[in-house]
């Protein structure tokens, strides 16, 4: 009984056996052939055809890609990323890596440069734009910039202001001059106009005219405004001194003798001035502009601003694989390079980084793709105004597609060139695994 | 000769313990300067959010430190009150979780039929699933728009889901199978010996086995989608998860800055406790993923 039960049983078994691989690999490969294999190899036809989907066009969606001025940008934007970033990251991988392992508190150091990889690149592009906010008061990169600015040059008191009246001569980056030649005992009066309310304090007194004296130059720096005019080059009642102005006593062969800075009422004075001729300066330090921001989101330089972001997030797994493998090395092969008398640097140089290598260009080739497609952050971080100097593949592909333009055939072409950009790692992928066989 | 060598080796540990905290000080120092740098953005979008609305365009976030009165949650209050923000954050709870269990279940599936069964053309098709690894999603992006369409699964959350599971696929697959591979073939062996069926052994033996790698999965699937924004922004219109709803706030940038700031910030929290929380199976995933 047995022995009949068995063969039936058998058969049974082993044509279900044949069966049962299917039924666990079914619901992934309808999965792949729908949604990937299959969308491939339509995108691919698509591109031969034109916007309306039925003109075939032959490659000249192809040929659009690189004559488009906004798409070879995508391109040229593209070239410096897979230049820039993968290196860079992997480097900062490595550094952090080596260094992390020689402090005590490198788990958390760690999480902390590993923890923006949680988030997403679209959410890291947001905070990357309130950090790169022009307005010193508002951007933090700015705010940090002009901490550094205003430590070695301040800005001056009067930023926008310009002479009354063609008396005083020159620009606000040479300072201005009194054309008139000031002897001792004499009054020089520098008028200025354009001058923001703020710029002035509401309660400060009026300018007074001064007095000759003799052996001083005495002078005022007013502002040579007051509701209704008046008169330039004349100080009148109810026009306010410029306290805190710099000015500088020229001789008469333009080298400065003497400064000063004026009073809250605007006056100032140079005493026990030698006889002689001399002309009365505001020197250009009053003008200074202050610092106002680097504009990091503007055109110029939206694609370092965006990049930055990049590393601030991949960094921490550039770090994290790095330090993985980093631990996997031996730590006798080290002790013995120090053994043998070699330097942290050499050690570094000659046995770590060669013993990384492995490790160091998976980093790196994943870093390429991973730059080859990027899209979000790149849309997080710029303005609509500079997206068009912002472009990558990817952003370029969507925008044709989806984004208003509508180009199903151009939007397959931009898709297929990404998709050759990648083949050189799937075939190394596919080698690699297949000699591990 | 002899002496001085012992004298200089006992107290080289001392001398060398000074030595390196000495050449240790700088180093903290410029860690911690990093440690700093890399978090500051981060605490930027924080205090930013919290910021009242009347001066989040007028001053930066960290007046908050200097003046902590200034902080608020009516920026908070406001984007829960937000009908557009809390549909959004729902939809993305639906995605992200959806389509994380689908995905564990089918690539675990497969994984288990790469790693243990036997039939023709094994080897080739697990090729085919490393090449499809790298793939960029955008090949995909105009014919299934087309089909979406078509089908009635455009604007829907089965269809983000669907698409999400197929592109997790490659690296489900890729990851369940070397998982599993490394089962011990004895534990395999005695379960078959013992009659049991590969359905049976599929769910009483490698699914609690493959655990580990099973959360490194669903933690990968989770952040991926809730993360996405160029699927969701393609095949949806109304279905919008946070990520788009966001989006379609920062065009106007600067105007509603007190919605960005916490509605970005609130997109990122749970992502990021998630990955706190199981910050190992994140690590163990990516290892497995890139170092092979």
């Amino acid at each position: 009984m047995e022995a009949s039960a068995l063969p039936s049983r058998g058969t049974g078994r082993s044509r279900r056996e044949r069966l049962v691989p299917l039924l666990f690999l079914a619901p992934a490969l309808i999965f792949l052939l729908v949604w990937l294999v299959y969308p491939t190899v339509r995108t691919i036809v698509r591109s031969f055809f034109g916007r309306s989907g039925s003109d075939f066009v032959g490659f000249d969606n192809y040929k659009a890609l690189f004559t488009t001025d906004t798409l070879l940008t995508a391109i040229k934007n593209n070239v410096l990323w897979v230049a820039i970033v993968p290196a860079f990251v992997t480097a900062i991988g490595l550094i952090f890596a080596v260094l992390t392992e020689r402090i005590r508190w490198s788990t958390a150091f760690k999480t902390v440069v590993f923890m923006p990889m949680a988030i997403s690149l679209f959410a890291a592009g947001v905070i990357w734009r309130v950090m790169d906010q022009t307005d010193p008061s508002l951007g933090t990169v700015n705010a940090s910039l002009k901490v550094v600015h205003d430590a070695f040059t301040s800005s001056g008191a009067l930023t926008t202001a310009q002479p009354s009246s063609p008396a005083l001569t020159g620009s606000p980056s040479q300072g201005y001059v009194l054309r008139a030649v000031v002897r001792p005992g004499g009054v020089a009066l520098m008028g200025l106009t354009a001058i923001p309310s703020d710029q002035v304090s509401a309660d400060a007194p009026d300018a007074v005219r001064p007095t000759p004296r003799a052996g001083a130059i005495d002078g005022v720096v007013w502002r040579d405004f007051k509701p209704g005019g008046g008169r330039p080059g004349v100080v009148e009642p109810g026009e306010q001194g410029l306290g805190g102005v710099d000015l500088q006593l020229l001789s008469a062969s333009g080298g400065a003798v003497a400064s000063t800075s004026s009073a809250d009422d605007g006056s100032f004075s140079f005493g026990g001035v030698r006889p002689g001729s001399y002309r009365v300066k505001i020197a250009p330090s009053t003008f200074a502009a202050p610092f106002a921001g680097v504009n990091w989101l503007g055109p110029k330089l939206i694609v370092p601003a965006v990049m930055i972001a990049y590393v601030w997030v991949w960094a921490g797994f550039a770090m994290v694989i790095i330090a993985a493998g980093l631990a996997a090395i031996s730590r006798e092969v080290l002790e013995a390079a120090r053994t043998d008398g070699a330097t942290e640097w050499q050690v570094f140089r000659r046995v770590t980084v060669p013993l990384l290598a492995p490790v160091l260009s998976v980093v790196f080739i994943t870093m390429v793709i991973n730059v080859l497609k990027v899209f979000d952050i790149v849309l997080s971080v710029a303005p609509q105004s500079s997206q068009d100097d912002a472009n990558v593949i990817a952003l370029a592909m969507w925008r044709t597609s989806f984004g208003g333009v509508n180009d199903f055939g151009l939007g397959s072409a931009i898709a297929v060139f990404l998709f050759i950009l990648v083949l050189p790692v799937l075939a190394l992928n596919v080698r690699r695994f297949r000699r591990e066989q | 000769m002899a002496l001085p060598r012992e004298r200089a080796r006992t107290s080289e540990p001392w001398a060398a313990r000074v030595g390196r905290a000495v050449a240790r000080g700088p180093l903290n120092v410029i860690l911690a300067v990093l440690a700093v740098l890399w978090l500051v953005p981060t605490l930027g979008l924080l205090l930013t959010s919290l910021l009242p609305t009347t001066s989040i365009t007028q001053e930066g976030w960290w007046h908050v430190i200097a003046h902590p009165s200034l902080a608020t949650f009516e920026n908070y209050k406001a984007i829960f009150n937000n009908s557009a923000i809390t549909s959004a954050l729902w939809t993305t709870v639906q995605i992200a979780v959806f389509n994380t269990a689908l995905l564990v279940i089918v690539a675990s599936l497969a994984g288990y039929a790469f790693a243990w069964l036997d039939f023709p053309g094994r080897d080739w098709l697990f090729v085919g699933v490393i090449a499809l690894l790298v793939v960029p999603l955008q090949v995909a992006l105009i014919p299934i728009f087309t089909i979406y369409q078509d089908t009635g699964l455009f604007d829907t959350i089965l269809g983000l889901v669907l698409f999400h599971v197929a592109f997790g696929l490659p690296f489900g697959i890729f990851l369940m199978r070397n998982f599993f591979i490394g089962i011990p073939r004895d534990i395999m062996e005695s379960a078959r010996i013992d009659g049991a069926s590969e359905w049976r052994i599929f769910t009483r033996l490698i699914l609690p086995l493959g655990l580990p790698a099973i959360a490194s999965l669903a933690i990968f699937q989770f952040l991926w989608t809730w993360n996405d924004l160029i699927v969701a922004l393609t095949f949806g219109r109304n279905t919008q998860p946070l990520t788009v709803a966001i989006f379609s706030q920062t065009r106007q940038f600067g105007s509603n800055i007190e919605l960005i700031a916490p509605a970005s910030f609130l997109s990122l929290a749970i992502p990021l406790l998630v990955f706190l929380a199981f910050q190992r199976f994140f690590v163990q995933g990516l290892l497995a993923g890139s170092v092979k």
